[in-house]
């Protein structure tokens, strides 16, 4: 146990070291999110002023582009950090260390985070700073709205990770492209009642989905929805333990086609 | 029967036995038939689609010796060391590893061995003196720091310790990629290729370096090279491979003896050929 610890340290601390080598790189954790934010806080304000219909909802919009970005954000930090080892040709070295998977994959989650506070508190703080919107108003249920989201992108940076192992650089653009595909399911901006009635098994499928509706009931009643997020945080478990299963896998499969030693050639 | 085979009389594919003497540098006199190997590998194949990278190669490696893996471009070494450090699961046969099939249980052994290739590299964004930390902690390293100055000793790399390994020459990622691998004290180590991009003067060095520790510590090395006069200098025995399988094993003096060649050289660009 002390043993995956320290090794679990060593990689989160081999990481750590490469975010800190380059002060570009931690500017573009912060940059993306903060450009994304200038420009929905804008029209949240422009929505709010207008004593428009709209008015209601630009809260909705501001929240649900912050949440958003805890699953993209989480995910790619997931991914990227991942990526750094195909990148440097240091995966065989990896791989031919006592390292084990599970602590490979913690280190990754660790370091996701890591990369998430730094990139999404100054955001946070930003919102309310320029355009007047607290997302802590959310209450104790922001904390379950980021754990379970944190816990969705972790699950999909395995799957992204393992395939990345299994096919070579090939898989390497679906580190951008994989939560495009949930974006319109997981109802981020409008609620699960809009999509077509054939469609709600897959939202009601998808974690994120629990979340939006969790908070669209905490900005428009006032109303932590407990049952909610606890359907999402059973969901994240089996969703994490497939994504873990597959990343193993992936990784042995990989062992079988050979691809481990010349990664990243 | 190979297309090799039909070539080859058997007597070429002598296995290192018990009966097989000594060598050049620290291995003992005979191998202890009740010893477990430090190596071994069992009818070992992989067989990419329909393609044979190795086809039933066995061999040993005593505790203590160094043996040379040879042959020519896609000769099936790389795979073979793959398959022997895990990273690639056998077809057929199985490579053991201080007594552990490395397709099933690597876990167990891997603390105990390391390895080095230029074809993998060090992280280049980190320091050496990062590095060496990172990978010291990975195979739990006790007393690290004590054994990172040895290293530093060891590889004269006081004046890069501070440096960021990705900005190196050649030479000294060598002398890293090189204090990484031994960062464990390992009791099996892997060289592929560990001089390859090296002036004859830095292959040298590196050579009396991994001579030292293999003195000193009595390990395993299993070390594939296509430069003839390093496998001469450090190998206790070579094992020949040709697409895929094994052509010859011997000591480097017997194998020129028996091909009537003047030296390791003679021997390989035969073995070639004739494959």
């Amino acid at each position: 146990m002390t043993q995956s610890l320290n090794r679990i340290a060593a990689m989160t601390a081999r990481y750590y070291y490469i975010l800190r080598s380059s002060s570009l790189r931690l500017l573009e954790i912060i940059y993306w999110p903060a450009m994304q934010m200038l420009v929905w806080g804008f029209l949240y304000t422009y929505l709010y002023d207008s004593k428009s219909a709209m008015a209601s909802t630009a809260g909705l919009l501001l929240g649900a582009v912050l949440l958003w970005d805890v699953l993209f954000r989480g995910q790619l930090g997931f991914t990227f950090t991942f990526l750094e080892e195909i990148w440097s040709r240091n995966l065989a070295n990896l791989m031919m260390s006592p390292l084990q998977p599970f602590e490979l994959a913690a280190s990754l989650m660790l370091m996701s985070l890591i990369r998430l506070v730094i990139g999404t508190l100054p955001v946070m703080l930003l919102t309310f700073v320029l355009f007047g919107f607290n997302v802590f108003a959310m209450g104790p249920g922001l904390l379950a709205f980021f754990l379970n989201l944190v816990l969705t992108s972790w699950a999909i940076g395995l799957v992204v990770a393992g395939l990345v192992i299994r096919q070579g650089f090939g898989a390497e653009s679906l580190a951008y492209s994989i939560m495009i595909v949930l974006l319109p399911l997981c109802c981020v901006y409008y609620p699960v009642a809009a999509l077509p009635l054939w469609l709600h098994p897959v939202a009601w499928s998808l974690t994120p989905t629990y979340v939006f509706e969790g908070m669209r009931a905490a900005l428009l009643d006032g109303t932590f929805r407990t049952d909610l997020m606890i359907e999402c945080l059973a969901l994240n478990a089996v969703y994490l333990g497939m994504g873990f299963t597959t990343f193993v896998a992936l990784l042995q499969s990989a062992r079988h086609k050979g691809g481990l030693l010349t990664m990243g050639e | 029967m190979s297309r090799i085979e039909r070539f080859l009389p058997r007597r070429h594919l002598t296995s290192v036995s018990p009966n097989t003497t000594p060598a050049q540098n620290n291995a003992p006199d005979r191998p202890n038939p009740d010893e477990t190997p430090a190596i071994a590998v069992e009818g070992l194949c992989k067989q990419y689609r329909t393609h044979w990278a190795v086809d039933d190669v066995n061999f040993i490696v005593p505790k203590g010796w160094t043996v040379g893996l040879l042959g020519g471009n896609g000769a099936g070494k790389t795979t073979t060391i793959a398959m022997i450090m895990g990273l690639v699961v056998p077809s057929f046969g199985r490579a053991m590893v201080l007594g552990h099939d490395m397709a099933i249980e690597r876990h167990k052994v891997l603390s105990r061995m390391n390895f080095e290739s230029p074809y993998v590299a060090l992280p280049g964004r980190l320091t050496v003196r990062q590095n060496l930390m990172v990978f010291g902690r990975l195979y739990g390293v006790a007393n690290l720091k004590a054994r990172i100055e040895e290293l530093i000793e060891d590889f004269e790399l006081g004046d890069v310790l501070d440096r960021v390994t990705g900005r190196l020459s050649a030479g000294q990622k060598t002398r890293v990629a090189v204090a990484k691998a031994l960062i464990n004290d390992p009791e099996v180590l892997l060289l592929d290729e560990p001089t390859a991009s090296l002036d004859p003067d830095r292959a040298e060095w590196v050579r009396s370096r991994l001579r030292a520790y293999q003195k000193r510590r009595g390990a395993t090395i299993l070390l594939s090279s296509h430069n003839m006069t390093e496998v001469e200098q450090l190998c206790d025995f070579v094992v020949i491979m040709s697409h895929g399988r094994v052509v010859a094993m011997g000591r480097p003096g017997e194998l020129a003896e028996r091909f009537k060649c003047r030296d390791l050289d003679e021997v390989f660009i035969y073995l070639a050929r004739v494959a």
